[in-house]
């Protein structure tokens, strides 16, 4: 944890050097999901609703899934530009050191640049929560930020599969783009818009329901039962971090240096 | 003129050898296309039909946005270009015995016609194919065919005209992260890549309308489509070959006052 958080200092220090360029991404990852919230709400105004759902719910869900997105994009980057690093073999080094790969990966990407989404993500949160009718208590609270924290571990555990497989394809695969960038874009809305077979998908494969729709239904009061069963769902987002662990070792078992 | 095209040429045939990245960007965009029309089809069936773009129009759009995103996207940036004003290498462009700015002209344009050719195939056959509500339909009649051919080569020219004055302004700023971000933001929502324009509310089609984002890509699709009929299409035509006139005379413009007092970077 000490080396983790020292190599957060230094990438810190190094990306503030430029402070115009720093200020320019930040304002830009703050503009580019702005934009999106302002898609979404035209197209509310012109709609009205969506299968029954409101602005505020689709706003609070965006919010979440904005969150999610941000903070692991901040925290997990370095999985994200992985394969560049099998392509220059960059990732020899990190396996002569005497520290764990993972830690060295994700030292290696802090980008806390992402903050700019982060804090949109915020906002928008703050705006959805004053429309939505949810009467709080410590419970709902706690369910709502277990849906960030793992809706943040699904999306990791996605940039850690990606740069898992790239031991074997050496290039990044564009498909794992569907289940981030897309991710981010259309779990913005709750999944029951889209068919069946899309919100199965993304139940039992890659869980994004368990941490977002499932619980936020739950949140809004459309279950009259099992309401602790659905609130609890987030912690299983959060276990899938596991399984992607699993395969990142696995394949850095199998790993051939592409360098000379 | 023999350069500029023997230009295009090769950088065209040279585009047309990343069809892996092709095949990957496929799948992405048909994806993307789907979920964007599940998406609408949800709205569609909670509201009351908007009067301004009926489904099938609508499905169309989004279609054609994917099978030329190649062309249409603004933020398609040519990092080559940047590094070369800042790295310095833009003097050996210099030395060229063509006019700069036509030079790289030539060169986006070819780039992003050799990425769109790879591209636009597949997907308009795969959605041609579609079951019914989120098939790509025929256009009405051959003239709005033809209509949104010429709409679209013209749209193209267009977009490299605008793309050409935020590569120029980096000779200014040096960093090209402020100007391609904002453009970037600026033209996909003006362009209706975001939401289709016929959706936004009056006053916002209104700004869109005199900006030049719309003529690239918005006015094409709507005339495959028959959101917009073959007698104002013809008009608009006008419209385009007016913003490529200012567009590129501006960007000629700049280009000159800044190459004669050109620094070069680096050493």
């Amino acid at each position: 944890m000490g080396l983790y958080l020292r190599y957060i200092r230094l990438l810190l220090k190094s990306q503030l050097q430029y402070r115009a360029s720093f200020a320019m991404t930040v304002l830009t990852q703050f503009l580019t999901p702005f934009a999106a919230f302002f898609g979404i709400y035209l197209l509310f105004e012109r709609f009205g609703s969506i299968e029954g759902w409101t602005v505020y719910e689709v706003f609070l869900c965006f919010a979440i899934i904005g969150a999610s997105f941000s903070t692991s994009t901040c925290i997990a980057r370095g999985f994200d530009v992985f394969p560049n690093m099998i392509k220059n073999a960059g990732f020899d080094r990190f396996l002569v050191r005497p520290r764990g790969t993972i830690i060295q990966v994700l030292g290696s990407g802090f980008d806390i640049k992402r903050i700019g989404h982060l804090i949109q993500a915020i906002i928008v949160l703050i705006i959805a929560i004053s429309g939505v009718k949810i009467s709080w208590n410590i419970i709902k609270i706690f369910t709502l930020v277990n849906m960030i924290i793992g809706g943040a571990c699904i999306f990791s555990g996605v940039y850690m599969l990606q740069a898992a497989l790239a031991f074997w394809t050496v290039e990044g695969l564009e498909i794992a783009n569907i289940l981030t960038n897309g991710v981010r874009e259309y779990a913005s809305y709750p999944l029951d818009i889209f068919p069946k077979w899309i919100t199965r998908f993304f139940t039992f494969i890659i869980p994004f329901s368990l941490v977002n729709y499932l619980p936020l239904k739950a949140l809004l009061g459309h279950y009259s039962e099992h309401l602790i069963f659905y609130m609890l769902l987030p912690l299983v987002g959060i276990l899938f971090i596991f399984p992607c662990i699993l395969a990142w070792n696995f394949g850095v078992k199998h790993y051939c240096s592409t360098g000379s | 003129m023999k350069p500029y095209i023997s230009a295009l040429r090769v950088r065209y045939l040279n585009g047309l050898q990343y069809r892996a990245a092709a095949l990957g960007g496929l799948t992405t965009q048909l994806f993307w296309g789907l979920m964007r029309i599940f998406l609408y089809n949800a709205f569609y069936k909670s509201g009351g039909q908007p009067p301004t773009m009926n489904f099938p129009e609508l499905v169309s759009y989004i279609w054609l946005q994917q099978a030329f995103l190649a062309i249409i996207m603004l933020y398609d940036w040519d990092y080559e270009l940047f590094d070369m004003i800042t790295s310095g290498n833009i003097s050996y462009e210099l030395c060229r015995p063509c006019n700069l700015y036509g030079f790289w002209y030539v060169k986006l344009l070819s780039k992003r016609l050799a990425s769109a050719t790879l591209r636009f195939s597949p997907i308009i056959l795969i959605s041609l194919l579609l079951p019914t509500p989120y098939r790509l339909t025929l256009p009405h009649n051959i003239m709005s065919l033809l209509l949104f051919l010429v709409t679209m080569l013209l749209g193209s020219l267009l977009l490299v005209a605008i793309s050409m004055l935020i590569y120029i302004s980096v000779f200014k700023t040096m960093s090209p992260v402020g100007s391609m971000a904002f453009f970037g933001i600026l033209g996909e929502f003006f362009s209706g890549m975001l939401i289709p324009i016929p959706l936004m509310p009056e006053w916002l089609q209104r700004i869109c309308y005199i900006m030049p984002f719309r003529w690239t890509s918005d006015l094409p699709f709507r005339i495959y489509s028959g959101n917009i009929s073959v007698s104002q299409g013809l008009m608009s035509i006008g419209v385009q070959i007016l913003w490529i006139f200012v567009l590129v005379s501006m960007g000629l413009a700049m280009m000159k006052r800044i190459t004669k007092r050109i620094v070069i970077q680096g050493g």
